[in-house]
């Protein structure tokens, strides 16, 4: 099987679709590669580094498309390049199905089997071939990159000898790949975060990340089934509005990256959240290319307001890294497929069925929808662990009560031995002894934590009342040995009795409020 | 003179009064109404105890209580609360002694030999007994008082064999307790006297195998034991009173060490026979990291650019007396609008609350001071938490490696905080002898020295910048 990777003919396209690692993993999956000459250029890869990885290289395009069996590429065919393609040839690439359906039926009409990289569902097994993930990470770091770049501060606080920087305030709006990425960078810069999003489930993942999570006080979940979050009621935008507003007098840097599958990305941020901005503040717009999430962003353009506030539409590709990631997407979706030698495509796989927008001639799109609903599988598990605390709480209260049983019945056996051989007045006091037992022990646990060392010098003095022993026992005379032993322990008793109740007073004395 | 029904009323209230006076000490706001209580029950009971029929010799008990409060106000005046354990464990040994004193008497008492058959032995197995409780709690707590007070070495004392030795000590004593109860007349007492001389070599082995931080156990247990005491000697008078008030002690000291030992983590007996010598196997996890230490005036820098402090002290702070200085800070950064609090842990210090009380003498208000329960969700949002000489109540071992010898000790989860400063005379171990690897954090910086000091310097800084 022949890998080909033509160069990428959009000008501003920076990346390529597999670099010379990538092609070196494809080797051994068990492909041949060919590359054309040039491919890797403004990805600064060689033609070299290509060939020495193992790659073939091609002077022009018409060869590579011809020889080609699988043909790797980032950005939709042009129409250049359509009539270059052959039947039954497979294509990987970006090819925005839904808004592209013309290109659709013209690879169909040609029998390109053509997959489109960004319509691979998010489901957990297809995660390492996500490239809307791998590209929305690279650009969550390359906005606070850029944001860095037009701020004219520090993002983290310092303490230095020449005095004190307080740190930057960043708000990131939208908690998806693209925002939590924002926030791991910024965070790891220093900055203080802040993260808004409309799905609750979000929270703890911003939270995670060490941003604090921003929320309006209207109960409603943005989350859908998709993955994605919906466009939300009114009151809420309200709400949100209001939260922005507030937010963007006190940030200094905002990174915009709300987009919905399908639509213009949503309008958060309004002139009016520009306008309270301090003079020197940053909007990076991550949503520039399906309208901006910020009305005054213009794509692909870097440009300052009247009040000072840099806004960015335009973002850096990070075309090595981007290329290498996007081509460990590819890499993973061939090995899926049955690598060199059982490639094979398969219209029962998961991922393939959806990701496969033309096939045999026919047009495949829109797909069958795939709904993940992680929530209702918390549901359904929490509920079988209330059902397990449940039956365990039941069991150990039985298995209590049998112990108790057990142990009163002891208890019992124990008294009535007792009696046996006691006298009645012993009994008597006996009963008061463990009377007396039980409700100092009901007593002492309600005492306060704090107060156990008033406790103690307390508890000391009562003890003293062992005073009485000495009263009782005090003969007149001294001459006889009882009269000196007892008063000697009233001696001693008392000193406690005293030395107890002032210094427990002197402690009580000192706390206050 | 009053009647022995009336004596019996007064006697019954003022147990209720003992009661109502310990019941008072859950909260700070009732606990001064307490202990009025327990001062109005202690004088009713020892009036209707003087003026009760039979007493005799007046004068001598006028002088003994003349001269033992003259004593008890002047030490209980001068004595500071640092000293607080010493105080309270002498008063324990007092208690011990008078049940001795009461024991013998009351052996020796004429009335004695007129009781026959099965009350003569049980009031000897009671005479026995007390004395026997008595003379423990009476050296165990002389030599508590000496380890506090510094005058014995704190480390503890532990010989091969000495579990054996001692139930061999037991043995012997209930072998004398039979003797005894055989004896005729005063006759016995040559047995009683042996038995004492054992029970008080028993009381001071047991505390002399217990080290430094231990003692909150160790003085609560004694407390537990002078309690008992009492009650040991109600039951040889056949004094309700003091049967009630003894178990009252006696329970309130059980459960003081109870809460000790859990806040340890540890077994009441594994506390009581000494030493951290159950150590799980396995070998410690290694530390990874590097100790860094800063200076006075970063500390103050960070103090200045935080939002929330808490404050974690340790016995460390008891010795330097930092108190004073701490409350002076906490003042100042409470006053530009920070939120202090401090983080108590169940053992820091050599007393149950001993901190709380060291804290209240420097005028901390008690509602800045947390318990460990009330706090250890607090650290995730607080900037920087000062840990003033505290090592093993801090120790993240205890929370994440099995080997630790302190793992599952509860502690004060300080490692959360965004930053750490450990103030501390040197890299020495704590009580447990166990490294603690807080020090290697990232986040954590070593601020050596003495901690009234340190606190002073940074006070100093604060105020300048």
């Amino acid at each position: 099987m022949n890998v080909g990777i033509p160069i990428e003919i959009v000008d501003s396209e920076q990346r390529v679709a597999a670099t010379p690692k990538n092609v070196q993993r494809l080797i051994k999956q068990g492909f041949q590669v060919l590359v054309q000459a040039g491919a890797g250029i403004k990805a600064n890869y060689s033609d070299t580094e290509y060939q020495e990885a193992g790659a073939e290289i091609l002077k022009d395009s018409a060869s590579l498309y011809s020889k080609a069996d699988i043909v790797l590429k980032v950005q939709p065919f042009q129409n250049e390049e359509i009539p270059l393609l052959r039947k039954e040839q497979v294509s990987l690439s970006y090819l925005y199905p839904a808004q592209n359906l013309e290109l659709l039926e013209s690879l169909a009409k040609q029998g390109v089997n053509a997959i489109a990289m960004d319509a691979i569902p998010r489901i957990s097994r297809a995660q390492k071939m996500d490239v809307l993930s791998s590209m929305a990470n690279i650009a969550g770091y390359r906005s606070v990159i850029e944001a860095a770049n037009h701020f004219g501060r520090f993002l983290n606080g310092q303490i230095t000898a020449a005095g004190k920087v307080n740190p930057a305030k960043v708000l990131v709006i939208g908690a998806g790949v693209a925002g939590l990425a924002a926030i791991g960078t910024a965070r790891s810069l220093g900055a203080i975060v802040r993260a808004f999003d409309t799905r609750a489930e979000v929270a703890e993942q911003i939270e995670s990340m060490g941003a604090e999570f921003l929320t309006v006080d209207i109960e409603e979940d943005g989350s859908t089934d998709s993955g994605y979050s919906k466009v939300m009621s009114p009151a809420f935008i309200e709400a949100e509005m209001a939260l922005f507003l507030e937010q963007a007098k006190d940030v200094d840097i905002i990174i915009t990256t709300a987009q919905i599958p399908g639509r213009n990305a949503p309008k958060l941020v309004l002139d009016y959240h520009v306008a309270a901005m301090k003079p020197g503040s940053v909007i990076v717009d991550l949503a520039s290319s399906s309208g901006g999430n910020c009305v005054l962003t213009k794509h692909n353009e870097i440009y300052k307001t009247d009040n000072g506030v840099t806004i960015i539409g335009k973002l850096d590709q990070l075309p090595s890294q981007a290329s290498q990631l996007y081509g460990n997407n590819l890499c993973h979706l061939l090995d899926d497929m049955g690598k060199g030698e059982d490639f094979a495509i398969n219209m029962d796989d998961d991922v393939v069925k959806r990701a496969m927008v033309t096939h045999d001639g026919k047009v495949n799109w829109p797909p069958e929808p795939l709904p993940v609903s992680p929530t209702k599988k918390k549901v359904q598990l929490s509920e079988k662990e209330t059902i397990d605390t449940a039956e365990t709480k039941v069991e150990s209260a039985a298995s209590k009560t049998t112990r108790m049983l057990i142990t009163l019945a002891i208890i019992a056996g124990l008294l009535y031995f007792l009696a046996l051989f006691a006298p009645p007045e012993f009994m008597a006091h006996f009963t008061v002894f463990v009377l007396a037992v039980f409700v100092g022990w009901q007593v002492i646990w309600n005492v306060s934590h704090s107060l156990h060392t008033p406790l103690m010098a307390v508890t000391n003095a009562i003890s003293g009342i062992i005073i009485i022993g000495g009263l009782l026992q005090v003969k007149s005379g001294l001459s006889n040995p009882m009269s000196i032993l007892a008063s000697i322990a009233i001696l001693v008793a008392c000193i406690n009795i005293v030395g107890g109740f002032v210094v427990t007073r002197r402690m009580l004395n000192m706390f206050r409020k | 003179m009053i009647s022995a029904p009336i004596q019996i009323a007064s006697y019954l209230l003022a147990s209720i009064l003992f009661i109502l006076s310990l019941g008072g000490l859950s909260s700070q706001e009732s606990a001064k109404r307490g202990v009025l209580y327990g001062m109005i029950g202690m004088a009713i009971a020892i009036l209707s105890t003087v003026l009760g029929e039979s007493i005799e010799g007046h004068a001598y008990i006028l002088i003994a209580i003349a001269i033992a409060s003259v004593i008890g106000i002047f030490v209980a005046r001068k004595v500071e609360m640092t000293s607080m354990p010493q105080l309270v464990a002498i008063l324990h040994s007092f208690v011990g002694l008078a049940a001795v004193l009461v024991g013998y008497g009351s052996y020796i008492d004429p009335a004695t030999a007129e009781i026959q058959g099965a009350e003569h032995t049980i009031h000897l197995v009671e005479v026995f007994i007390g004395v026997f409780i008595g003379a423990i709690t009476f050296t165990g707590s002389i030599i508590a008082w000496g380890k506090l007070e510094g005058k014995i070495r704190s480390k503890p004392l532990i010989y091969p064999g000495r579990h054996i030795v001692n139930i061999v000590l037991v043995i012997i004593s209930i072998f004398l307790c039979v003797l005894f109860c055989q004896a005729p007349g005063t006759d016995g007492l040559i047995y009683l006297i042996i038995m004492t001389a054992i029970s008080s070599f028993i009381g001071i082995m047991l505390v002399m195998a217990i080290g430094g931080a231990d003692m909150p156990v160790v003085v609560s247990m004694l407390n537990s034991y002078s309690g008992w005491a009492a009650a040991a000697a109600g039951f040889m008078l056949g004094n309700d009173l003091l049967i009630i008030t003894g178990a009252l002690v006696g329970s309130s000291g059980a459960i003081l060490s109870i809460i000790m030992c859990e806040a340890m983590n540890r077994s009441f007996w594994s506390v009581i026979f000494g030493g951290f010598g159950n150590a799980p196997s396995g070998t410690a996890k290694a530390i990874e990291g590097e100790v860094t230490d800063v200076d006075h005036g970063h500390v103050a820098d960070l103090l200045d650019a935080a939002k929330k402090v808490i404050i974690v002290p340790g016995y460390g702070m008891a010795v330097a007396k930092a108190q004073f200085p701490i409350r002076e800070m906490v003042e100042y950064l409470r006053k530009e609008g920070k939120e202090v609090e401090f983080g108590i842990h169940p053992v820091a210090g050599r007393l149950p609350g001993h901190m709380n009380v060291l804290l209240a003498e420097a005028n901390v208000p008690y509602d800045i001071v947390q318990e460990m329960d009330e706090i250890n969700g607090d650290f995730d949002s607080t900037d920087i938490v000062l840990v003033i000489g505290a090592n093993d109540i801090v120790n993240p071992g205890a929370e994440d490696d099995p080997a630790s010898p302190i793992y599952g000790m509860p502690v004060l989860k300080v490692w959360n905080a965004k930053d750490v400063i450990v103030m501390k005379r040197s890299m020495a171990t704590g009580y447990a002898g166990v490294q603690n690897p807080l020090f290697f954090n990232e986040n954590t910086n070593m601020l050596y020295g003495d901690a009234k000091d340190s606190v002073t310097k940074i006070q100093q800084a604060l105020v300048i910048s």
